[in-house]
């Protein structure tokens, strides 16, 4: 069958992001991409996909924009309860017996799910001696996670997620309320550091004892995500732990191997 | 509810004119997929593809409700997992399926459409744009307009579209909706799968 329209000028789009602006999108699973270039594409003005590209590449301005449209996710605090009550309950006593932690969240967005962890190690009394990196490409959504704010309407939805994940004390004592929103506590920032990074292109940075990439694999093809999971593999240390997202697996990688199962319902995986 | 044999989908299945089925159903929704997909036969070579609203809290029931009762094998479809002929598979909640090249199934954790996720519009769009001609799309019983937008994608992509009658379904709206968006290649009358698949 000839190739349709669209996935040609999709193609061409991604060759000049990568060209113009080294974010690579090439590797990335195309229904989903596609979708949101398309949405984005609307979000525009724009009719067909050619058009974009030729204001992706003559205005500059725009393309953190489109960068939004094709990174945000929509994630929230706590999200899958149950993860953070496993991690409670089958990683935090062995994460207990190292002097000091790191912790690496890749594909952070906004923030949602770095805070969690920070609570969570807060919670546990593992926080002081932890440093937690939070890395993502998009540094909008970067500075937005830095800022730690989020809008009062989602805290209702926050909380019930970390009462069902085992959480202790209550939610409210981790932020502060004024004029429609949240903001979260200094003290977690400060466990926190924020940082560029591409799954992609980039390479280790640190080794880690648990690394939590959730819902960003199923983003990516084949190759990608072998790309990614060697990454994971070569960050964390021996007996190190990798939480996934609740539908993503190692089944089908080569790297299969070099993990066991912890939490298989959870998705919860350790290095051997 | 009493849909009869899928006559219709099943005669351009066998003439080979399809590859997949695509099928969106909301409120009321197990019932009436409760009736259609165990009247599929073995031997039916499409792969079904079915979003089903439901609360995304709880584990889904679905593939142990309905492996039991259905002659073809029914899985809660995987990230990557190509999309195998004769299968059903059903969209975990809360996440969106789509079908890439392969074609293959994804999954996606993009914001929910029409509060939906998974979305029949998202599922219906990809296939559309994947399969082509060569698939069927259904729509069913449903309290909100998902799946009208997706249905004309597989319409314009020259697919078979297919609406269950509106007086036939517990939940109005939704086929009503699909039905305002255009003419469906076939209205299944008092219940049944359509007789005719264009």
């Amino acid at each position: 069958m000839a190739t349709k329209d669209l996935d040609i000028e999709l193609k061409l789009l991604l060759d000049a992001i990568y060209l113009k602006y080294h974010y690579d999108f090439r590797g990335y699973a195309m229904a989903s991409l596609k979708r949101r270039m398309t949405l984005a594409a609307d979000h525009f003005g724009c009719r067909t996909l050619s058009q974009l590209q030729d204001r992706i590449l003559h205005e500059p301005p725009l393309f953190p924009e489109l960068l939004n449209y094709l990174t945000v996710q929509v994630s929230e605090m706590f999200r899958d309860p149950t993860y953070f009550r496993s991690l409670r309950e089958s990683v935090i006593p062995l994460l207990r017996t190292y002097p000091s932690l790191k912790v690496w969240v890749a594909g952070c967005s906004t923030g949602e799910e770095v805070y969690s962890l920070a609570i969570l190690l807060r919670e546990e009394g593992l926080l002081e001696r932890t440093l937690i990196y939070a890395t993502d490409i998009n540094t909008q959504a970067l500075q937005k996670a830095e800022a730690g704010v989020y809008a009062v309407d989602r805290i209702a939805a926050f909380t019930q997620n970390h009462s069902q994940s085992g959480g202790h004390a209550s939610l409210s004592d981790y932020y502060t309320a004024a004029y429609g929103n949240v903001v979260f506590d200094r003290a977690l920032k400060k466990h926190i550091v924020f940082s560029d990074h591409s799954l992609a292109t980039d390479s280790v940075f640190a080794e880690v004892q648990l690394l939590s990439c959730r819902n960003v694999l199923i983003y990516f093809n084949r190759e990608l995500q072998e790309r990614a999971l060697g990454l994971f593999k070569d960050s964390l240390c021996r007996r190190g732990f990798l939480g996934l997202g609740a539908r993503e697996s190692l089944r089908f990688s080569q790297h299969a191997p070099a993990f066991s199962s912890l939490v298989w319902e959870d998705r919860i995986f350790q290095k051997g | 509810m009493d849909f009869e044999s899928p006559t219709g989908i099943q005669a351009a299945a066998l003439a080979g004119r399809i590859d997949a089925v695509v099928v969106g159903a909301s409120a009321g929704g197990v019932e009436a997929l409760g009736t259609l997909l165990p009247a599929l036969p073995r031997g039916f070579r499409p792969a079904v593809l079915v979003v089903l609203h439901q609360p995304r809290e709880r584990r889904s029931l679905l593939v142990d409700i309905f492996s039991s009762r259905c002659a073809l094998p029914v899985q809660e479809a995987q990230d990557k997992e190509p999309a195998q002929p004769g299968t059903i598979y059903f969209a975990p909640p809360d996440y969106h399926l789509l079908v890439d090249d392969g074609p293959s199934l994804a999954l996606s954790a993009d914001e929910p459409v029409l509060f939906s996720r998974p979305s029949i519009d998202v599922l219906f769009e990809s296939a559309a744009d994947t399969y082509g001609h060569r698939l069927a799309g259904l729509i069913l019983t449903g309290a909100n307009s998902d799946g009208a937008r997706g249905l004309a994608a597989v319409r314009e992509a020259g697919g078979v579209t297919l609406v269950q009658r509106p007086d036939t379904a517990m939940v109005a709206t939704m086929p009503t909706a699909a039905l305002a968006r255009g003419r469906p290649t076939s209205c299944s009358r008092s219940n049944r799968w359509p007789s005719s698949c264009g």
